[in-house]
């Protein structure tokens, strides 16, 4: 019997238990695998294996004009594609030295903003049920659904968005998606404040997460990381303040920070970012309401080689179908040129280098991916600490395997 | 005082003179290019300088250039000052056929999945690097694919035949 049955070398003698957490583990949130030495259930070492979802996008983008570029964005964080679909449009427009209109901005900032309440939102209830509270995941559920419906009433998605153009967006934001938001700005306050209260103040919460996978300042500078987590170990880092894009600078919030960047404070963090993120929006909704008359009408900027026209003039007009055929047929060429470009992701600074040699498509093209970056701290994080506090650090770095893996 | 880029440049000029060339802006962020073993000294001194304080690694990653004979490949920096909040990026060049580079992964933790991943893709040999081995390709795949001689398939081939997929 015991022949069939091929067991490692030194298995049996070894003190320790050998635990596979993942690729396909409920905890892990995400196709990545974590072999965990365990004595009893105290984690020894902790051994990471990413890239079960890697699909090329950096070797794909070097075959494809910069607009068929955005759908491979959205599939980097998805919990947030938004950001990545605004990140990747505004480092077109910085190669191309596009200046958008200011109303373009402040409806790029109302998305994006509302795509990182949905990804906060995803990563602190998700910490609450891995610590054992599931009905704050499931109440908020529903509304999130309310900020899916906004992108679907923008641009017809909801998930993998594809949101905007290079320029701006595909069309005008239509009454019924201000309503929406109007719905959503009305109704969420109130729900945040019971999920916060929920758990901000739960003993069970806070003994749980206190002092649970704590890193410092500076070893989490060295490690690369950036976002709420960075924020979370008390570094007020923020590309939105250090780099402000898309008329960040009109803005009034603040940026939380933490003291000891254990699960407690990464989950304040994003919990904070959530109430500023619906103040930045509420001041975005006022400024674009201050638009009257034909200002209200502009949701794109002049870029005709890059932008697609619109049909009824592709139909009537020459230099209309000149442009849609060169942009459809990827032959718009861009300019040489290099550029790194960043915007504040969900989970930290979200940068694109492109390398543009005068083709049609990047010479190369590199996603500078937060999670990929700060994950290999995970082994670090959770040594010697139990086996249940590795799955809870996981979930409170908001670890989305499809950014890891680009 | 801001930190600019002259600053920079009159700094770096100043501890390695006439080693760093090719002085650009693009965009705003200054860029050098400097020699291959002269990487982990100038990323220790932007380190360590009192004014220059580029302590985050912001990314690393190869280029391939194939014409660029004897210097095929091309390893980026990108450092950033949170302090002065300033942006700096240096390159260094290689010989594909003897690709390495000194690793960065004593003076940047972060440095590991980033030298590991240009590692993958590239075949950049970072000499120091505890772990070497592939991060998101196939534990036995022996090439690296993001070489410029690994094109993505040609979407206009018509050699293919294959009845569901055709083109």
């Amino acid at each position: 019997m015991s022949d069939h049955i091929l067991l490692p070398e030194g298995s049996i003698e070894k003190q320790t238990t050998t635990l596979n957490l993942g690729p396909t583990h409920p905890a892990t949130h995400g196709v990545f695998q974590n072999i965990l030495e365990l004595d009893g259930e105290r984690v020894m070492k902790s051994t990471s294996t990413i890239g079960y979802i890697h699909r090329a996008f950096e070797k794909i983008a070097e075959r494809r004009p910069l607009y068929q570029i955005t759908p491979l964005t959205d599939r980097l964080n998805y919990c947030s594609s938004p950001i990545n679909n605004m990140g990747w449009h505004i480092t077109c427009e910085k190669l191309l030295g596009v200046q958008t209109p200011k109303r373009v901005d402040y409806l790029r900032v109302i998305i994006m903003e509302l795509a990182r309440i949905s990804d906060h939102l995803i990563c602190n209830s998700i910490v609450g049920v891995d610590s054992g509270a599931f009905s704050g995941f499931l109440y908020v559920m529903q509304y999130r659904e309310l900020i899916y419906e906004i992108y679907e009433e923008v641009c017809g998605s909801r998930l993998t968005t594809t949101i905007g153009r290079i320029g701006g967006f595909e069309r005008n934001f239509t009454p019924a998606a201000f309503q929406k938001l109007e719905k959503f700005l009305k109704e969420y306050p109130k729900v945040l404040k019971e999920f916060e209260n929920l758990f901000t103040r739960n003993r069970i919460f806070m003994d749980r997460t206190i002092g649970c996978g704590p890193i410092s300042a500076e070893r989490a500078l060295n490690y690369g990381f950036t976002g709420p987590n960075l924020r979370a170990a008390g570094v007020d880092y923020d590309v939105r303040v250090h780099t402000p894009y898309s008329s960040y600078q009109d803005f009034d919030f603040t940026v939380p920070v933490g003291t000891t960047g254990d699960c407690y404070d990464r989950f304040l963090v994003r919990n904070e970012e959530m109430w500023q993120s619906l103040s930045i929006i509420e001041q975005a909704f006022q400024k674009v309401k201050e638009f009257k008359g034909a200002d209200a009408e502009v949701f794109h900027a002049d870029v005709p080689a890059y932008y697609l026209p619109e049909k009824k003039d592709v139909y009537t007009k020459m230099e209309a179908l000149i442009y849609h055929f060169k942009i459809v047929m990827g032959e718009a060429e861009m300019p040489v040129g290099e550029v790194y470009s960043s915007v504040e992701g969900g989970n930290g600074e979200l940068g694109f280098y492109l390398i543009s040699d005068g083709g049609r498509t990047p010479y190369r093209l590199h996603f500078r991916r937060p999670c990929f970056i700060y994950y290999q701290a995970f082994e670090e994080l959770v040594k010697g600490g139990m086996l249940s506090d590795a799955v809870i650090t996981m979930s409170s770095l908001n670890l989305i395997a499809g950014e890891m893996d680009a | 005082m801001t930190l600019t880029n002259e600053t920079i440049q009159l700094k770096l000029t100043e501890k390695f003179p006439d080693q760093l060339t090719d002085w650009q802006e693009p965009y705003g962020m200054l860029t050098f290019t400097a020699p291959a073993d002269l990487n982990l000294k100038i990323l220790q001194f932007l380190y360590d300088d009192a004014e220059l304080r580029f302590q985050f690694l912001t990314d690393l990653q190869a280029v391939h250039y194939p014409d660029n004979k004897g210097a095929e490949l091309a390893v980026v920096y990108h450092l950033h000052n949170l302090v002065d909040n300033v942006r700096i990026r240096f390159k260094i060049f290689v010989d594909i056929e003897k690709p390495d580079v000194f690793s960065a992964t004593a003076l940047y933790r972060s440095a590991n999945h980033m030298e590991r991943e240009t590692y993958d893709f590239f075949g950049v040999n970072f000499i120091g690097h505890p772990n070497l081995i592939r991060i998101l390709n196939v534990d036995d795949m022996d090439y690296f694919p993001m070489r410029k001689q690994y094109p993505v398939e040609d979407q206009s081939r018509i050699d293919k035949d294959d009845e569901m997929f055709g083109r």
